[in-house]
């Protein structure tokens, strides 16, 4: 790998969405105003899928003086984030503010860039290309937050998401400079030698690690660094949530495991335990905070931190086996997370949303369609059998099982009973409760994408033989 | 190693950049005021890093940290810019941007 190779065809699908979204934002600009959000929604769904082919015809191997690298890792993680990307914009394009206006035609576009960004992370072979992915990403994210400008909880929301976000951001950089001080290189590549070489790595270079973990865990809201995901998940808008709770939780996972298995895997014992302790702590802050919520947006913010310690433990389990698990949980968890989210989405009466679990009364009676699709998420989300949830919780349980993390297991199998409570709550309350005002009948993208969505978790089973082979080559792409 | 770093050592760059995150880190935590204050320490904190970069790819004549640096600035400015437009509009909605004001939602 010299400095010379530039070999450019490795981020095509990057350039091509960075291109589009480009072209995407100049004709929202040229539009009436009022009106560029149809035509930059479509223009952005069509982007994403055009690159969604594009992922899988462009060339594995490294480029731009290695700086970038393109693997079956990084097209596991990309479609999965593009596909994240894509279900937030379709559910924006149905989403109204109070004022009963779309929301402003920079959305679809926004989301573009974080997407991008999330992308760039998945394809980081430097800890150049990790920092600037992920400050494209958050950054996109701090102005999607605030975006509903007259909406004083949605200004809230993107303060907090900044203030807290930035503060996470110095810190990783932090790390990163201590990282390339002590190992000397920014490169993967590099910093996988120096690290071997070291034997008992220096301790600047721990206390670097320490720092870009901590990063990586804020972006992910694991405990102990969760405490904005609640307010944001509420304040912002939905579609702006529901694309929150996805890609650049992809994007974070897909960092996490590059640089915990490619640099720093020669010296997994010294980070496990680090894992381990922040896997519990979301899995069972996860379960216990979300039993007195009454607002459906909060409950699946603790909801998404509790899968997120899930999804760690085929982290801590630092194995083939444990990668090719986490990957499964978040295609799992992306099914019917988003399909949860289309569900919030559709939640509306008389044209203003209302997000209060008891809004969901008698839907059972009132909108049987819907109310079905959402017990369906809430059993996958359960990891009730044979549903999405279930393989992914039994696939990360499994590759914990085989490391020898047995503790791990036993209290990832206990917050799952516990978390069982507040969302088999949700489907007593649809079917069992009397019946509350009719909700406004949902729009079509969000019965495209909620009954999609549906499918996808109830065929999971079917689908999961090539979706392991996939997941498994990613994963030997990983370990090299 | 460059003479300008050789001539004091490494130590005290790192110091320096310690003491810079320390200080903005508490000026995140202890302010009770105003939110400027915190981009003030935002800022703080991304130079801490840059001090450090700067002073490592001297230290190793590695040129990679200085280049990270270019592109750690251009960030912070995005940064400081969004910061900014974010708090313009929550002094609309809001008419306050004191820290102790950012508590509509709770949990």
């Amino acid at each position: 790998m010299s400095v010379t190779v530039f070999n450019w065809a490795v981020a095509l699908p990057e350039i091509v969405l960075a291109v589009s979204g480009i072209i995407i934002l100049v004709a929202g600009v040229l539009c009436k105003k009022g009106e560029g959000f149809f035509l930059a929604a479509i223009l952005s769904l069509a982007a994403f899928v055009l690159c969604g082919f594009l992922v899988v015809l462009a060339p594995s191997g490294a480029g731009y003086a290695a700086t970038f690298v393109n693997d079956g890792f990084a097209r596991f993680m990309k479609e999965l984030i593009l596909a994240g990307g894509f279900v937030a914009v379709a559910l924006s394009v149905s989403y109204r503010t109070p004022e009963r206006q779309s929301l402003p035609f920079e959305t679809p576009v926004l989301m573009l860039f974080s997407t991008l960004g999330a992308m760039l992370m998945a394809s980081s072979a430097n800890l150049m290309t990790l920092f600037v992915g992920l400050e494209l990403s958050s950054l996109s994210i701090y102005i999607l937050c605030a975006v509903e400008r007259d909406n004083v909880l949605s200004s809230e929301a993107g303060m907090k998401y900044f203030i807290l976000g930035s503060l996470a951001s110095g810190l990783l950089l932090y790390g990163i400079s201590l990282v390339y001080g002590y190992a000397g290189t920014m490169e993967y590549g590099g910093l996988v030698e120096a690290v071997r070489a070291s034997g008992l790595p220096p301790m600047g270079l721990v206390v670097g690690i320490v720092f870009v973990v901590v990063g990586l865990c804020f972006k992910l809201s694991a405990v102990p660094f969760h405490m904005w995901t609640p307010d944001v998940y509420q304040g912002a808008p939905t579609p702006v949530t529901a694309y929150m709770a996805g890609a650049p939780k992809f994007a974070a996972f897909a960092l996490f495991l590059r640089v915990m298995a490619g640099p720093f895997g020669s010296v997994a014992p010294r980070w496990q335990i680090l894992i381990e302790a922040v896997s519990v702590l979301s899995m069972v802050y996860g379960a216990f905070a979300a039993i007195p919520q009454t607002n459906i947006k909060r409950l699946m913010a603790y909801s998404s931190i509790g899968h997120m310690g899930y999804a760690m433990m085929g982290l801590a389990a630092a194995s083939t086996a444990g990668t090719q698990a986490t990957l499964i949980y978040l295609a799992a968890y992306f099914v019917m997370n988003a399909g949860v989210f289309a569900g919030i989405t559709a939640m509306r009466r008389n044209g203003r949303e209302v997000n209060s679990i008891a809004d969901l009364a008698g839907l059972g009676r009132t909108d049987p369609g819907m109310a079905l699709a959402l017990a369906i998420f809430m059993f996958s989300m359960v990891g009730a059998p044979p549903l999405a949830g279930f393989f992914g919780k039994f696939m990360v349980f499994a590759a914990a099982w085989q490391s020898g993390l047995y503790a791990l297991v036993s209290i990832g199998a206990l917050s799952s009973i516990v978390g069982a409570y507040y969302y088999l709550r949700v489907v007593k309350v649809m079917y069992f409760d009397a019946p509350a005002p009719t909700l406004d009948r949902p729009a079509p993208s969000l019965l495209f994408v909620s009954g999609g969505m549906g499918v996808a978790t109830v065929v999971f089973a079917i689908v999961l033989g090539p979706l392991m082979s996939v997941a498994h080559q990613a994963a030997l792409a990983l370990a090299g | 190693m460059n003479p300008a770093i050789a001539s004091v050592g490494l130590g005290p760059y790192l110091f320096v950049s310690a003491a810079l995150l320390v200080l903005g880190v508490f000026g995140i935590f202890l302010n009770r005021k105003n939110i400027i204050v915190l981009l003030m320490s935002m800022e703080l904190i991304l130079l801490s890093a840059n001090l450090n970069l700067v002073a490592f790819s001297s230290a190793h004549g590695d040129l990679s940290g200085q280049v990270m640096v270019l592109f750690v600035l251009t960030i912070a400015a995005a940064e400081a810019a969004i910061g900014l437009a974010i708090v313009t509009v929550y002094f609309r909605n809001r008419g306050s941007i004191q820290v102790e004001d950012v508590t509509m939602m709770k949990g």
